[in-house]
């Protein structure tokens, strides 16, 4: 049986702990995250948790299902297996010594992305993709001497209008 | 009118329909318990919050109403957890509310502050820390509908000491509708046409009943199911009493204490219904082989217990009661065809099963464990509310007392907790006076919680004790007899108080028999005394629990006697 990634989105009550039951779900039965990205949605009364996980089939199945139990979940998407946008966003302090600017500036351009900060050494660039393209930006980026990233998680939305 | 969160508790509790509370004071409650001393529920109190837990937990079982537990914080709080676990493991209704140190202290490690709901997190169905008073009648309310509704379970809710004296309007919604918890009740009518085909085809079938059977009140419909299908049922532990022990159709408990004939019919049969059940390892042995010719149609109200353990190919999300009445009516339009005849060959290789090897022991001049329960089920006549410790004493009062009614066996199936058996037995005497309660007991276990004998004689609850003394930690040491060269590593227990002094000491009355001549009359003297009584049975010290699987064997795989 194969392991699989699972992106799923779940809808909680912003309240306080709910969080923590989510967590302590899947340390207590020993279930994998592998991201986490937690915002207030439209509505101020919910929250959306973007959730990376991994397993076979049956234990994504059960995941799913033990969310759902929980009081404060009110829905749970396999953004897998329906059609949805995904994006993460990262920031990356790479090493700008002067013979690697031209290059690095290029790489951001090509890739869209920003220079939001400029130090002594260093430049900081923003960039936002998906998983491919942001793999892509940082094996680019490895040779000139990566200082620091920050990445921010998976977040998806269903493309359907349902939701 | 304001009232204090005090007040708007105990007014939420009547609403409720509560009428017992099972609870220890301490600092954070002073406010609740000076209230309670203004109404007129009944307080009972317990000597170690775990026995107020328990004790709640034996009087929500044997009443189908939520237990209700009060206690402090800090050690109060944490002390429950055990009672918790056990219930949450079992399903159990209960509502536990704990105090909290005031709301400003929080989280500056203040005097008995824990973080209970947090402790609790895993343990509970849901549980909640109180910020408002505004809140509090609410959720109350709430805890009582999660704790009963969908598959029932324990729900704690923290109250800070400041909560208790602030004021509000008593404010609830007349229903409670909760955007992410609504369970389903009703089954899929087409999974169960799919059932009904099954059945028509099946020439092996069985029905696997669990305790989720005994919290829907479905025993009725399954055994309505079970005589016009003629299909043989089989109980989990927390199923025992769900289907009459003493009905031709009855197959015994399965598993890694079950009969012969249950754990051959599970590994013959062609289908399988299993109602109510979360299919734990104690029953299924190694998964791969269980029940491995049949097609499992599982029914529950938890999907969560759906293929979890067990790949099923009919999953029934939905109430058992309801489930089983809907089956009832599918076969008015059904032809099953000659049903004596379809079922004889089944039956009758099931009868063999159970002639060739019953459930056996040898009663000699020492008095054999299985003897004692076999005695106190003639003696009651089959009627007592029996609730057990855990080990050996659990595994033969399953065996050997044949449960016919629902709400009769209470027992800590799932997370198997020594010390459960007293206190949830006062529970349950609380809960129904005028039966006969008794706690089939081992000796380590009855130490456990044997402070709640206090509380049995103050309230003048006449539980009946049975300590089937082995001098050991008997099952434990049943195992290292098996399978670790019999190395009694810790499990001789031979020290204990004298049990019929003990009881004296708490002004109750103790009874011994150590030949098996005396064991009659002894049972006999306690049920005719209408106060507490400890029985202290010496019995066979080394006799172990028949047929065994050993842990992770297929079921069918027995050590028998
Ligand atoms: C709280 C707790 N601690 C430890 C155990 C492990 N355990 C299971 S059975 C058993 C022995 C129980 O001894 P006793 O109450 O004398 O019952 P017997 O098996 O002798 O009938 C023990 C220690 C347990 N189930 N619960
Ligand atoms: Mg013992």
């Amino acid at each position: 049986m194969s392991e699989d990634k699972h992106i799923l989105s779940i809808l909680v009550d912003n309240q306080p702990g709910v969080l923590s039951r989510i967590a302590g779900l899947f340390s207590g039965r020993g279930y994998n995250i592998e991201s986490l990205c937690v915002a207030e949605t439209i509505d101020p009364a919910v929250s959306r948790i973007t959730m990376v996980t991994m397993g076979h089939a049956q234990i994504i199945e059960q995941i799913k299902k033990q969310l759902f139990k929980l009081i404060n979940v009110i829905k749970v998407h396999d953004l897998t297996t329906e059609k949805s946008i995904q994006r993460e966003l990262i920031l990356i302090k790479v090493y700008a010594k002067s013979e690697h600017r031209a290059e690095i500036l290029r790489i951001v351009d090509i890739f869209r992305a920003k220079i939001v900060d400029v130090g002594p050494d260093h430049y900081t660039i923003e960039v936002t993709g998906t998983e491919d393209k942001l793999d892509a930006i940082i094996t680019l980026l490895k040779p000139m001497g990566i200082k620091n990233i920050a990445r921010s998680g998976r977040i998806a939305l269903l493309r359907d209008s349902k939701q | 009118m304001e009232l204090t969160g005090a007040q708007i508790l105990m007014r939420a509790f009547k609403e409720e329909g509560v009428d017992t509370i099972f609870g220890y004071p301490g600092g954070a409650v002073l406010d609740f318990y000076d209230e309670l001393s203004r109404t007129d529920f009944k307080h009972i109190l317990v000597r170690h919050e775990q026995g107020a837990v328990h004790a709640a937990d034996g009087y929500a079982r044997a009443s189908g109403k939520v237990g209700v537990c009060l206690v402090t914080s800090g050690p109060g709080a944490t002390n429950t957890v055990t009672g918790i676990a056990s219930a949450n493991m079992d399903s159990i209704p209960l509502v536990i509310v704990t105090g909290q140190v005031p709301s400003p202290l929080i989280g500056n490690d203040a005097f008995q502050e824990v973080d209970i709901v947090g402790i609790t997190r895993p343990c509970t169905k849901h549980n909640y820390l109180v910020k408002n008073v505004k809140d509090l009648a609410r959720i109350v309310k709430e805890a009582f509908y999660i704790a009963r509704s969908g598959r029932p379970g324990p729900v704690l809710i923290d109250i800070p000491k400041d909560v208790t004296k602030s004021k509000a309007v008593y404010s609830v919604p007349d229903t409670i509708v909760l955007k992410s918890y609504n369970p389903t009740y009703e089954p899929n009518l087409k999974q169960l046409q799919k059932v009904v085909k099954l059945i028509r085809k099946s020439r092996k079938p069985i029905i696997f009943a669990g305790g989720g059977v005994i919290l829907s009140k479905a025993s009725d419909s399954l055994i309505e199911f079970s005589r016009r299908t003629k299909i043989p049922v089989t109980a989990s532990l927390m199923g025992l009493g769900a289907f009459p022990g003493t009905d031709p159709l009855w197959l015994g408990m399965p598993g890694m204490h079950g009969t012969f004939r249950a754990n051959m019919s599970i590994g013959e049969a062609d289908l399988m219904i299993a109602a109510g059940v979360r299919f734990d390892d104690r029953v299924t042995g190694k998964v791969e082989e269980f029940a491995k010719h049949a097609e499992i149609v599982h029914i529950d109200i938890d999907p969560t217990s759906i293929h979890k353990n067990i790949p099923v190919s009919v999953p029934v999300v939905g109430d058992c009661r309801k489930t089983f009445a809907h089956l009832n009516r599918l076969l008015d339009k059904v032809d099953l065809g000659d049903l004596d005849q379809i079922r004889e060959p089944w039956l009758e290789k099931i009868r063999k099963w159970k002639e060739t090897t019953p459930l056996k022991y040898t009663q000699g001049e020492l008095i054999k464990p299985q003897f004692v329960v076999e005695k106190l089920y003639e003696l009651t006549k089959g009627e007592a509310i029996i609730t057990t410790e855990v080990g050996q004493n659990q595994m033969w009062a399953a065996q050997y007392y044949h449960f016919d009614k629902p709400n009769h066996f209470i027992t800590s199936g799932g997370l198997g907790c020594m010390g459960f058996g007293l206190p949830a037995a006062i529970g349950a005497q609380v809960a129904c006076p005028s039966k006969t309660v008794i706690d089939i007991a081992g000796d380590g276990s009855i130490q456990m919680n044997s402070q709640e004998f206090a509380t049995a004689v103050q309230f003048n609850l006449p539980v009946k004790i049975a300590i089937l003394n082995n001098g050991f930690l008997g099952m434990v040491r049943q195992w290292q007899e098996l399978f670790y060269k019999k190395n009694y590593s810790w499990t001789n227990m031979s020290f204990a108080p004298d049990f019929v002094k003990l009881a004296e000491a708490y002004g109750a009355l103790g009874l011994r028999a150590v030949r098996s001549d005396e064991v009659e009359p002894v049972i006999r003297e306690a049920l005719a005394t209408p106060r507490p009584v400890i029985m202290d049975f010496r019995v066979e010290q080394e006799e172990n629990v028949y047929p065994m699987v050993p842990a992770g064997a297929a079921i069918t795989n027995m050590i028998l006697v």
